[in-house]
């Protein structure tokens, strides 16, 4: 049975800012002057070729481009502010069109807790699958980034095809993986997507997929990422850039520091695309966070994390293009308190500074394990979060003067048919536990997790995506066949 | 200045991870004809034993650790010609061969368990990020490490680990080293799956592991004299 429903958007009305108009203008003049005078790491020639012909000043022995902040300039200003991603069922397209959020899944990762066993165990493509199909039908969830997990159970070579294939056939949202990050294999991700749409021109009209890579902090890029995002740009598909720098480790220790890198790194690969393809859809996306002092890890989700979500997004802001923020992605082993606390700051802080693109739910351990049920509980944050955003609607209505003068002193709002046309608007929770008590001992203590668990294997039972043509998914595999055929030696 | 006045301020130059001043207290020595070991022993160790204790009690973070481990390596470098003049071997805890395999260039991880080893005691030959199975190889042979270290950052690139162990079996250099695996894509089951001989989950546990390696080598143990003490995790 397909099950799908509408995509919920946040359209946030409450907003926050933690960098004055003054900080914001010394960030972006510091990001400036080191790209002036350090430069950044292209280690591509086609990537130097771009830059030195727009007036960068590049040494070739150590592949670092000194890009002279005219260029940068000029450059950004033709990347677009607005734009549509797009989804295979056109009702699941995604507007950029600085006033909406949306909620992807998290990426990545590369152990599972199995559904069943409880055991955490190596990620496989049957996963993705999964996950896929879940996204599909979680109306918070606007889009499947990633993937999720790797498919380490099919040749690493080729290894982004079968992901991007196992997506396309089990949501018809946007996806957006992080894999794509060699020139062969953009190319045949694009013949996957135009196939999927109708020709090469269609997806430049109906972007079905975008392509998210990684910076290599500090002050570096990667080359297949860079020639895969100029392919991609090439083809009209959506690009962006996320670094994540460390305070301490890739960064400095200072918060206004790393956004300085976070700047640099992932602003110069946006000007690199915009010389090379004026007008490319692109994307800021960013994930700063702080090292953890002890182990030198990655922390994913201390208060530092959510001051420079704010942060960056007002710079994204200041450059007039859309933001894709790493959000929720705990730091916790177990979706426990601690999974709670740094998802319920990491998704509302972005929401609040109005991020386009939060990315995502359902992994945990800084992004490196999947559990179905964080994907479910992660959705709950969401809606609540959704709800704050909003915030309170003043009006004759809402006021409702007349209602409360007809019940009057001592009397109750149960049987108004104002409360029957409002209380849909009151949240409702889906895992969160209001049982009482001894209804909730009689059952078993069960909480938020045990719901979880029952609501992902429902919909695993239950849902069935609006499938891909049959000719279509031939065709994908035709593509992933001649793939292996070039790229496994 | 007077010997033990020196002594305390290489100390010192460990304790508060001050990379040149460590240098040049070492050319100091150098030129007051100082035995490098006793140096090392009686100046900069005493520091590395303060740092490996303020971090136990959670009062120094590894941004210290590693400042200590750069430190020491200065001072190091500077006493290296004149050991090898002496035909003194360097013996400490150990070689560590260190790099990041074919087709990933993550540096920074690495870097921390190398400077970290350092500070541990062990000799560092970093061969940087993006190398070949070949290349680990020719280090396996020509170098001799007790232990080979490798970081992979990707699952497409974890691979390449496996193919580094297989070429030193085919190589008969296999039994010759201890193989350590780590990176944030690496697993304990995956370090099971490829035979490597240990997993680090993140610098502290490399060091670990290293340790326990050093503890249980034959070859060490026949070569303690003169040694250096080490850092104590």
């Amino acid at each position: 049975m397909n099950l799908k429903r509408n995509i919920r958007s946040i359209q946030p009305k409450l907003k926050m800012d933690v960098l004055s108009p003054d900080d914001i203008a010394k960030i972006h003049e510091a990001a400036l002057e080191i790209m002036e005078d350090v430069g950044v790491r292209f280690p591509s020639e086609k990537a130097l070729n771009i830059l030195e012909q727009a007036g960068a000043q590049i040494d070739r022995s150590r592949m670092i481009a000194k890009i002279p902040s005219t260029v940068v300039m000029d450059a950004i200003d033709k990347a677009p502010a607005h734009y549509t991603l797009a989804g295979r069922d056109m009702s699941n397209d995604l507007a950029l069109d600085g006033k909406h959020c949306y909620l992807s899944t998290d990426g990545c990762g590369i152990e599972v807790y199995d559904l069943e066993t409880g055991i955490k165990r190596s990620s496989s493509k049957k996963d993705i699958e999964d996950s896929a199909l879940i996204t599909d039908y979680q109306d918070c969830i606007a889009f499947y980034w990633g993937p999720m997990v790797s498919a380490q159970d099919v040749p690493a070579e080729v290894r982004p095809l079968h992901e991007l294939e196992a997506a396309f056939t089990h949501t018809t949202k946007h996806i957006q993986p992080e894999t794509i990050i060699t020139e062969p294999i953009a190319k045949y991700a694009i013949e996957m997507g135009a196939a999927i749409v109708g020709g090469i021109q269609e997806l430049r009209r109906h972007p079905i997929f975008s392509v998210m890579q990684c910076s290599t902090d500090p002050l570096g890029q990667d080359k297949g990422s860079l020639e895969a995002s100029l392919v991609s740009a090439e083809a009209g598909v959506p690009t962006g850039f996320m670094p994540m720098p460390m305070s301490c480790a890739t960064a400095p220790a200072t918060l206004a520091g790393n956004l300085v890198i976070t700047t640099v790194d992932s602003l110069s690969p946006l000007v690199l695309i915009q010389i090379a393809h004026p007008g490319a859809p692109v994307f800021f996306a960013a994930a700063p966070t702080a090292m953890d002092l002890r182990t030198g890890g990655y922390t994913g989700g201390g208060p530092e994390d959510h001051l420079m979500a704010i942060a960056f997004n007002q710079i994204c802001a200041f450059y007039n293009i859309p933001l894709s923020m790493g959000a929720y992605a705990t730091g916790a082993k177990e979706p426990d308190w601690q999974a709670a606390v740094d998802n319920s700051f990491a998704g509302l802080m972005p929401v609040l500074s109005h991020t386009a693109l939060l990315t995502g739910v359902g992994l945990l351990y800084g992004s490196q394990i999947l559990s179905y049920q964080q994907m479910i509980m992660d959705c709950e944050i969401y809606d609540i979060i959704k709800k704050l955003a909003e915030g309170i609607e003043v009006n004759e209505e809402t006021l409702a003067v007349d209602v409360i003068k007809r019940v009057g002193v001592g009397g109750n709002f149960l049987a108004e048919k104002h409360t029957r046309k409002h209380m849909h608007n009151i949240w409702q929770p889906v895992v969160f536990d209001r049982t009482p008590y001894d209804a909730w001992e009689a059952g078993g203590k069960k909480g938020a997790y045990s719901k979880a668990t029952a609501k992902a294997k429902w919909i695993l039972a239950n849902h069935k995506p609006t499938p891909l043509e049959s000719a279509l998914q031939k065709e994908l595999k035709r593509i992933i066949r001649a793939a292996e055929k070039e790229l496994i030696r | 200045m007077q010997e033990q006045e020196l002594f305390a301020k290489m100390s010192h130059t460990i304790l508060k991870g001050e990379i040149e001043e460590a240098g040049e207290l070492a050319r100091k020595a150098v030129e007051m004809k100082i035995d490098p070991i006793v140096a090392v022993n009686n100046g900069y160790t005493k520091g590395l034993d303060e740092v490996g204790r303020l971090f136990r009690t959670g009062e120094y973070f590894l941004p210290d650790l590693v400042a200590a481990g750069e430190a020491m390596k200065h001072a190091l470098d500077v006493f290296d010609p004149f050991l090898k003049s002496r035909k003194t071997e360097k013996k400490l805890m150990g070689t560590v061969v260190l790099g990041t395999v074919e087709g990933d260039f993550h540096d920074i991880g690495k870097g921390i368990v190398g400077s970290m080893l350092v500070a541990a005691g062990f000799e560092v030959i970093d061969l940087g990020v993006n190398v070949s199975a070949q290349k680990f190889l020719n280090a396996v042979k020509e170098l001799k490490p007790d232990i080979l270290g490798m970081s992979a950052l990707l699952t497409t690139t974890m691979p390449n680990q496996k193919k580094v162990i297989e070429l030193l079996e085919e190589a008969q250099e296999r039994q010759n080293v201890k193989v350590m695996v780590g990176g944030a894509a690496v697993t304990n089951k995956w370090a099971m799956e490829i035979s490597a001989d240990a997993y680090g989950e993140d610098a502290m546990a490399a060091v670990t592991v290293s340790e326990q390696f050093a503890a249980t080598s034959v070859k060490n143990q026949a070569n303690l004299t003169p040694t250096i003490n080490r850092i104590r995790m």
